[in-house]
């Protein structure tokens, strides 16, 4: 049997195929459409290594089949740069230093993205701690992390937060 | 992950119409989906609910808090009716599992699963909440039957829950750090009626009512009332994560904190 959804990825309509119905958003993004920025770490839902927004709220991709998702609108760490201008969330990552081997890191700045938008964490570290809680990182980079997110925050809300990302 | 033939009706008729004893209802996929992954689970079909527009959203009606099944945690816990209403439900939506799983995940769902550590029952249980499926209204009392287990027969599907607004509410939960499922949690109310106790993470056979801190409560409704209260060990669970003697004394130090929290 074969399927098709329509998605808006990174800005772009898409058009994508497939024969199975236990194919998910993580898969999809990765072996369909050679999106390879969100990673496959433990595939169940706790690590959040696959994180992306979808109509601008995250999820772990993983955890979502891609036939309950037709028409979404899904934004992934290949479309928050503006061609050479990395996204403030990922410049404030590399002037924190916030990552060692770096594979939770794309789902940690979605995640960062998707927590800023939703506006609730405020600069009190415990929040943001709190509101990165979906994401592990195995290298122990907790500290620096919050620090960048903490730091994106403050130089996005001088910026219109939803235009930006 | 085993195959399956899926589908995704567009209202409850056409959702109960595709269910059979090898069919797995799908809403927000959070418990179902790792489950399948891990081969524990293997439904020949799944019936997607979430294109279903009925099963969504939050509403006041007099007084009461109406809830349907397909409504997100992360809505819950951000709606302004419920925040006015009943804060402490807004807080305990807020606080479960990461916001990844909060942004998927619905109330209809945990409470079909009724995991005996997810923090829902609590809710609904201490609230005195009606169940509404599509084909009859369950007390909270008539829903919950032990571990992982309900009173959901064939064919039936949770529209919403309907919430009484009480006097005071608070939910306490001393959480997993890893996974915040409560190892133990404790919602306490007090209505016209009287002060209701409900305890998740703790019984052997899922959420509970704990009569005598109940009736503690009502007749003083301050954590001092429970000053020198103690719960049995007995038909507690016990893990790597506590034992039951400690989970006992889990229930009445949150029971107070709670008391204190509600005001």
């Amino acid at each position: 049997m074969s399927f098709s959804i329509s998605l808006t990825v990174n800005g772009a309509a898409r058009k994508v195929a497939f024969d199975d119905p236990r194919v998910t958003l993580l898969d999809l993004l990765r072996e369909r459409l050679d999106l390879t920025g969100a990673k496959k770490g433990c595939d169940r839902g706790q690590c959040g290594a696959c994180t992306i927004l979808i109509d601008g709220r995250r999820i772990n991709s993983c955890l979502a089949l891609a036939l309950s998702h037709d028409g979404a609108d899904l934004l992934t760490i290949e479309g928050l740069a503006r061609g050479d201008a990395l996204h403030p969330v990922q410049a404030a990552f590399i002037a924190h230093d916030s990552f060692q081997c770096g594979f939770c890191t794309p789902g940690q700045i979605m995640s960062a993205v998707g927590l800023i938008q939703e506006g609730q964490a405020g600069h009190d570290p415990e929040r943001v701690r709190e509101g990165m809680s979906g994401n592990l990182c195995r290298c122990g980079a907790y500290v620096d992390i919050a620090d960048a997110v903490l730091d994106a925050q403050k130089r996005l809300t001088k910026l219109d937060r939803k235009q930006v990302a | 992950m085993y195959a399956f033939t899926y589908h995704q009706p567009n209202d409850v008729a056409a959702a109960v119409a595709l269910l059979d004893e090898d069919a797995k209802l799908l809403a927000g996929g959070q418990t179902l989906l790792p489950t399948m992954k891990q081969r524990l689970a293997s439904p020949a079909s799944i019936v997607d609910l979430g294109k279903i527009g009925e099963l969504s959203g939050i509403s006041r009606e007099g007084e009461t808090i109406v809830i349907g099944a397909m409504t997100r945690h992360a809505d819950v816990a951000a709606n302004a009716a419920v925040h006015q209403a009943i804060p402490a439900l807004a807080a305990l939506a807020g606080g479960i599992g990461d916001p990844h799983v909060r942004n998927r995940g619905t109330i209809g769902g945990s409470l079909a699963n009724n995991d005996p550590a997810a923090d829902y029952p609590a809710a609904v249980l201490a609230l005195g909440a009606t169940i509404v499926t599509n084909k009859r209204e369950l007390a909270a009392e008539a829903f919950f039957h032990g571990l992982f287990e309900t009173a959901l027969g064939e064919g039936e599907i949770i529209v919403k829950v309907r919430f009484p607004i009480p006097q005071k509410a608070a939910y306490q939960k001393f959480r997993n750090p890893a996974s915040r499922f409560a190892l133990v949690g404790v919602f306490v109310t007090q209505t016209k009626g009287g002060a209701r106790v409900a305890v998740t993470g703790a019984g052997a056979s899922g959420v509970f009512r704990v009569n005598a801190l109940e009736a503690a409560l009502g007749a003083s409704f301050a954590a001092a009332a429970l000053k020198d209260a103690t719960v049995p060990a007995e038909g507690l669970n016990t893990d790597m994560h506590a034992d039951a003697a400690y989970r006992a004394h889990l229930i009445v130090v949150l029971a107070r904190r709670a008391v204190a929290a509600a005001g």
